[in-house]
């Protein structure tokens, strides 16, 4: 047996819960200090496959903006976060844009779409 | 709509069309006021305020039980404003705000559009948010070189503009959008050498130091500050020293860090510029004004809300207190002055401050009060008590600075109330 706890800081909301999660060998045992059911599910998941949300902006051509804020529909591996923005930033989109429209069907092969957050006007 | 120089004439103006003034302009409709007999006013292009370059995302759990980005959150208020036929002018700048002899508020406002606006309105909610506290704020010793913005500034030239204000960046104070830009400059190609914060806590949220600096490996240093920025024409680095626990720099901890850009996240000021002109009692500590529970200040019939009044941490907050002042408004413009007694409600010990700062009784409705405590605080119950009578008393397994905390007190137990004082403290376990 070789059980060792972890603290981690919940982000799975605002509150920001601080979580004590037991570990053995690498393999995920229990944790305590989540608030919530989503809580317990980040602890397991963060211990194992660590995941982010990822926001970031896009290029756009003839809007009344230059850029076009985007975020992963659904959180993506955290260790693809810097290929992911290599994909981003190699975008651009032509105005107009609409809040909810996929700009990436499939980003990096997570098989997330990355959607815009907001309209952009044509000009 | 063009009236140039006309006298314009509204039951109700809502100054801001930020997530507080779009919540109070929606609620005072479902409220009963005509949506035609509103105007909202603002200074930007578009509604939405700073949500718009808020691009990341955590907004609307509360609100909406989903994480949105700022944009999506503003955009849903935005839709429900256009919807309900709220007019709105745009661009257009408030300069004064005044009440006349006859009760009616005055305002003037500018916009290139309409040149010089009068407008006289029977209620206004106070709804300009607030600022960063910059360099000038700060008496940070060293050359004055450029490179130095507010996080603000950065998050708007990174997110809105598409411009990098720089590679290697310190940042100056934990707050939240400090970190996140720490983030959002790291993922956009910036090296974030590390951030200072003078206080021995973070004054952002906990998820957010883990999500934006320990996610990134960015060093966050507890109890150090800028001593000297060095440069000439443009930042090449700052001199960072651990302070005492008087906040006083130690001298021989001296760190240099070699950066091109300093981004200083030291705190939000209430925008009350308007508020302080027309006279309205202000809080030392908050920077509002001073508020009943349906966030009408001490002037009758002008309401404040949002980061104007307070600064929240989170936008669902804002937008609940909007709420409360729009409907508010809505029923001062129907009923006028509250009748009854009003009792002033004060924080005590650690906890700095109460939103709202005062309650009127008979309270037909349940009343939320709002606070901050001046320090880290584990296992203590909340109390809040008027003379002998205890109203409330919850356990909080911690309480931060830089988190905002509430207790709601039921419309029951405040109706036997009718003098006295109502008193917020903390008993430690």
């Amino acid at each position: 047996m070789s059980e060792t706890i972890r603290e981690l800081t919940c982000i799975v909301c605002p509150i920001g819960c601080t979580l004590k999660v037991t570990m053995d060998d690498g393999k995920f045992v229990s944790v305590t200090g989540n608030t919530c059911p989503r809580g317990a599910k980040y602890a397991e998941t963060e211990m194992t496959a660590p995941r982010r949300v990822l926001t970031s902006t896009v290029k756009v051509s003839g809007g009344h903006l230059p850029l076009c804020p985007v975020r992963t529909k659904g959180d993506i591996p955290k260790e693809l976060l810097f290929e992911a923005m290599r994909a981003v930033n190699a975008v651009s989109i032509p105005a107009p844009v609409s809040i909810g429209q996929v700009v990436i069907e499939d980003l990096c092969g997570t098989g997330v779409p990355l959607i815009a957050t907001r309209d952009i006007h044509s000009v | 709509m063009r009236e140039i120089g006309a006298e314009m004439e509204r039951e109700l103006v809502i100054i801001g069309g930020g997530p507080a003034g779009l919540a109070a302009a929606a609620a005072a409709v479902e409220n009963g006021v005509a949506a035609e007999d509103i105007l909202i006013l603002e200074r930007e292009p578009e509604l939405g305020g700073i949500l718009l370059q808020c691009i990341h995302n955590g907004f609307g759990i509360h609100r909406f039980g989903e994480e949105l980005s700022g944009p999506e959150y503003a955009a849903r208020f935005a839709k429900k404003v256009a919807e309900l036929g709220i007019p709105s002018l745009l661009s257009t700048m408030v300069l004064t705000l005044h009440r006349m002899e006859d009760g009616r508020k005055e305002i003037t406002a500018v916009s290139s559009a309409h040149g010089l606006i009068r407008l006289k309105a029977r209620a206004v909610v106070l709804a300009m948010g607030c600022r960063e506290r910059g360099r000038g704020a700060l008496n940070i010793p060293g050359t004055r070189p450029a490179g130095i913005y507010t996080a603000g500034a950065a998050q708007k030239f990174v997110n809105i503009k598409g411009f990098m204000p720089g590679r290697k960046v310190v940042i100056l104070g934990s707050g939240d959008i400090g970190l996140i830009m720490a983030r959002r400059m790291t993922l956009e190609g910036a090296k974030v050498e590390v951030v200072a914060e003078l206080m021995p806590y973070s004054g952002g949220l906990s998820r957010n130091i883990q999500q934006c600096l320990r996610d990134f490996d960015i060093p966050l240093l507890l109890s150090h500050t800028i001593t000297q920025i060095h440069g000439k024409e443009r930042v090449t680095g700052v001199t960072i020293s651990q302070v005492d626990e008087k906040r006083r720099p130690i001298l021989g901890t001296e760190q240099y860090f070699a950066c091109d850009t300093v981004l200083l996240s030291c705190g939000l000021i209430p925008e009350n510029e308007l508020t302080r002109q027309a006279g309205i009692p202000l809080d030392p500590v908050t920077g509002g004004a001073v508020v009943g529970e349906n966030r009408e200040t001490e002037m009758p019939g002008v309401f404040a809300a949002g980061n104007v009044l307070h600064v929240h941490d989170l936008v669902d907050f804002v937008s609940a207190e909007a709420e409360l002042a729009g409907a508010g408004a809505a029923r001062w413009l129907a009923e006028g002055d509250h009748a009854g007694v009003k009792l002033a409600v004060r924080p005590q010990g650690v906890i700095r401050y109460v939103v709202p700062q005062t309650v009127s009784l008979p309270a037909d409705e349940d009343v939320r009060l709002f606070f901050r405590v001046g320090e880290v605080v584990e296992k203590a119950a909340v109390i809040v008590e008027c003379g002998e009578k205890v109203l409330y008393k919850g356990m909080r397994p911690k309480l931060l600075p830089g988190e905002m905390e509430s207790v709601t007190l039921k419309a029951e137990t405040l109706s036997g109330l009718d003098s006295g004082q109502l008193t917020v403290r903390l008993e430690k376990r």
